[in-house]
C-alpha cells in the first residue's frame, strides 16, 4: 500500500498562499472586467442596430466555441508581444500573469454577457414602455430601471459563473504560472510527494467552491423563496 | 510586426519524418473525437442514473447521489485530471498498480482522461437530468402509484420516457463542453488536437498557422455538433411541451 507522507504541506504553506493570492487575484479581475463587459455586450446583443448586435454575437460565439485552454494559448501567444510593443518592454518580460487576466475576463465577458442577456430579457417589456412613455432616455431607463432589476435576478447566477470562473483559473498551469495549483504541483514534484500535494490542492479547492455555492444556495432562497 | 506567414507548413514533412504536419494535426482530431465520443457515452450513462437517484425518496441513495455530485462539480478539471493520472495508479493495491504503469502510456494517458471528462460530465448530466425530472407535474408520478405501478415501474415507463425527451436540449451544451473540455487533457501529454497544435510550434515557429488550424477545427466541431443536436432535438420534442411547437 502506498504510505502517506503529509510533511511537507506545513512548510509549503506561504508559498501556497503566494499561489491562492494570484487565482483570487485573476478571479477578481476577470469577474469585474467580465461583468462591465459582458454587460455591454449584452445590451449590443439586444440593440436594433444591426451591426453592433452583429459583433457581439460574433464575440460571444466565437468564445464560447473555443475551448478555454486554447484561448489562454492565443493569449498568452499574443499579449505579451502587443504590450512590450506598446510600451516599450524588453523583449521577454514575464507578462504571463497580465496575459491571464486579460484572457480570463475577455473569454467570461461572453459568459457573462449571456447571463446578463436573459437577465435583461426577463425585466417585462412594458417595464422599458413605460420609461419612454415618462421621457426617459435610453440610456437612462437602463440604467436607472432596467439594469438594476435585471442584476437582482441574476446575482446567484454571477456568483455561480464566479465559482466556475475561479476553477477555471487552475488552467494557467499551461503557462507554467504558479497560481494555487500550479504553486502546489511545484512543491508535489520537488518533494517526490505529488500525491499527497493533488490530493489536497483538489481538498482546498473543495472546501472552498462547496462553502461559496452552499452561500449562493442561501442568498437565492433568501431572495427567490419558490 | 514582423511574423513571416508560412502556410505551406503543414504539408511539410513532420519531425517524426513518417507524416506532414497537417497528418499531426488529422491525428490531434480524431483523438480529440475519439476521446470525447467515448466519455460521452459514460458520462450519459452515469449521469442518467445518479440524476434518477437524486430524486428517488430513499435518504441513503439520494444523499449519495448528492454527494456524488457535489464533489465532481466543486473540483476544478485540471485538478480532477493530475488526481486520476498522477494519484490513482499510487493508491491501487501494487500488483495492479504495477501492471497499470507498464501498459502503453498512450493506453494510460486515454484511459485517465476518459474516465475523468466522464465523471466530470456525468455529474453535470445528472443535473439536467434531475431538473428533467423535478420538471413533470407531480401529479404523474402520483397517477402512476395510484395505477398500482411500483416506483421503479411508474420510473420506466411513466417519468422517464418524459424526462429523457425534455432534458436533450440542455444536455447539448453539455455535449458541446465535453469536446472543449478534452482540450485540458493535453496537460498531461495525451496528443489530442491542442496538444498537436502546441507540438506543432515547437517544432515549427510558426504559431499563428498553427493555433488558427486548431481554433478551426474547434469551430468546425461546435458548428457540426450544433447542427446534427438540433436535426435530433426537432425530432424528440414533446409536441405542445416546453420547446415544442
Amino acid at each position: 500500500m502506498y504510505e502517506f507522507d503529509w510533511s511537507s504541506i506545513p512548510g509549503a504553506l506561504p508559498f501556497l498562499w503566494e499561489g491562492m493570492k494570484i487565482s483570487l487575484e485573476i478571479t477578481l479581475t476577470a469577474v469585474v472586467i467580465g461583468i462591465v463587459w459582458g454587460t455591454l455586450l449584452a445590451m449590443m446583443r439586444l440593440s436594433s442596430f444591426r451591426p453592433l448586435s452583429w459583433f457581439a454575437a460574433g464575440y460571444v460565439n466565437l468564445f464560447r466555441a473555443v475551448p478555454l485552454v486554447m484561448v489562454l494559448l492565443w493569449f498568452f501567444l499574443i499579449v505579451p508581444k502587443f504590450i512590450e510593443q506598446l510600451f516599450g518592454l524588453p523583449p521577454g518580460s514575464d507578462l504571463r500573469l497580465t496575459s491571464a487576466m486579460i484572457g480570463f475576463a475577455l473569454f467570461e465577458s461572453a459568459y457573462y454577457s449571456e447571463i446578463i442577456r436573459a437577465g435583461i430579457q426577463s425585466v417585462p417589456k412594458g417595464q422599458m414602455a413605460a420609461c419612454s412613455a415618462l421621457g426617459m432616455t435610453y440610456g437612462q431607463a437602463m440604467r436607472l430601471v432596467i439594469l438594476p432589476q435585471a442584476f437582482r435576478n441574476m446575482v446567484p447566477l454571477l456568483l455561480t459563473q464566479a465559482i466556475i470562473l475561479f476553477q477555471d483559473t487552475s488552467l494557467v498551469y499551461v503557462s507554467a504560472l504558479a497560481d494555487f495549483f500550479g504553486a502546489a504541483y511545484k512543491v508535489g514534484d520537488r518533494d517526490g510527494r505529488l500525491v499527497e500535494m493533488l490530493l489536497f490542492a483538489g481538498a482546498v479547492y473543495f472546501v472552498i467552491c462547496y462553502t461559496a455555492s452552499q452561500i449562493v444556495k442561501r442568498l437565492q432562497k433568501k431572495y427567490h423563496p419558490a | 510586426m514582423s511574423y513571416q506567414w508560412n502556410w505551406g507548413v503543414f504539408l511539410q514533412p513532420s519531425a517524426s519524418g513518417d507524416d506532414t504536419y497537417l497528418g499531426w494535426m488529422l491525428a490531434g482530431f480524431k483523438m480529440t473525437i475519439g476521446l470525447s465520443l467515448t466519455a460521452w457515452v459514460l458520462a450519459l450513462l452515469l449521469g442518467a442514473l445518479i440524476g434518477v437517484l437524486r430524486t428517488v425518496p430513499n435518504r441513503a441513495l439520494a444523499g449519495f447521489a448528492t454527494g456524488y455530485v457535489e464533489l465532481f462539480r466543486n473540483i476544478p478539471l485540471l485538478v480532477q485530471l493530475f488526481i486520476w493520472y498522477f494519484v490513482l495508479p499510487e493508491l491501487l493495491p501494487e500488483s495492479l498498480g504495477n501492471l497499470y504503469k507498464q501498459s502503453n502510456p498512450l493506453l494510460q494517458q486515454f484511459l485517465a482522461s476518459m474516465i475523468c471528462l466522464a465523471l466530470f460530465t456525468s455529474a453535470r448530466v445528472a443535473e439536467q437530468v434531475r431538473a428533467g425530472i423535478n420538471s413533470l407535474p407531480k401529479g404523474q408520478k402520483n397517477a402512476g402509484l395510484a395505477l398500482g405501478f411500483t416506483l421503479p415501474q411508474t420510473y420506466r415507463f411513466v417519468l422517464l420516457p418524459m424526462a429523457f425527451r425534455l432534458v436533450v436540449p440542455p444536455l447539448t451544451s453539455e455535449f458541446l463542453n465535453i469536446f472543449k473540455n478534452s482540450a485540458v487533457c493535453s496537460t498531461i501529454g495525451l496528443l489530442e488536437l491542442a496538444a498537436q497544435g502546441r507540438q506543432l510550434v515547437d517544432y515549427t515557429a510558426q504559431p499563428y498557422e498553427s493555433f488558427i488550424a486548431v481554433t478551426l477545427a474547434y469551430l468546425l466541431i461546435n458548428v457540426t455538433v450544433m447542427f446534427l443536436m438540433h436535426r435530433f432535438e426537432r425530432r424528440i420534442v414533446v409536441p405542445g411541451y416546453i420547446g415544442g411547437k
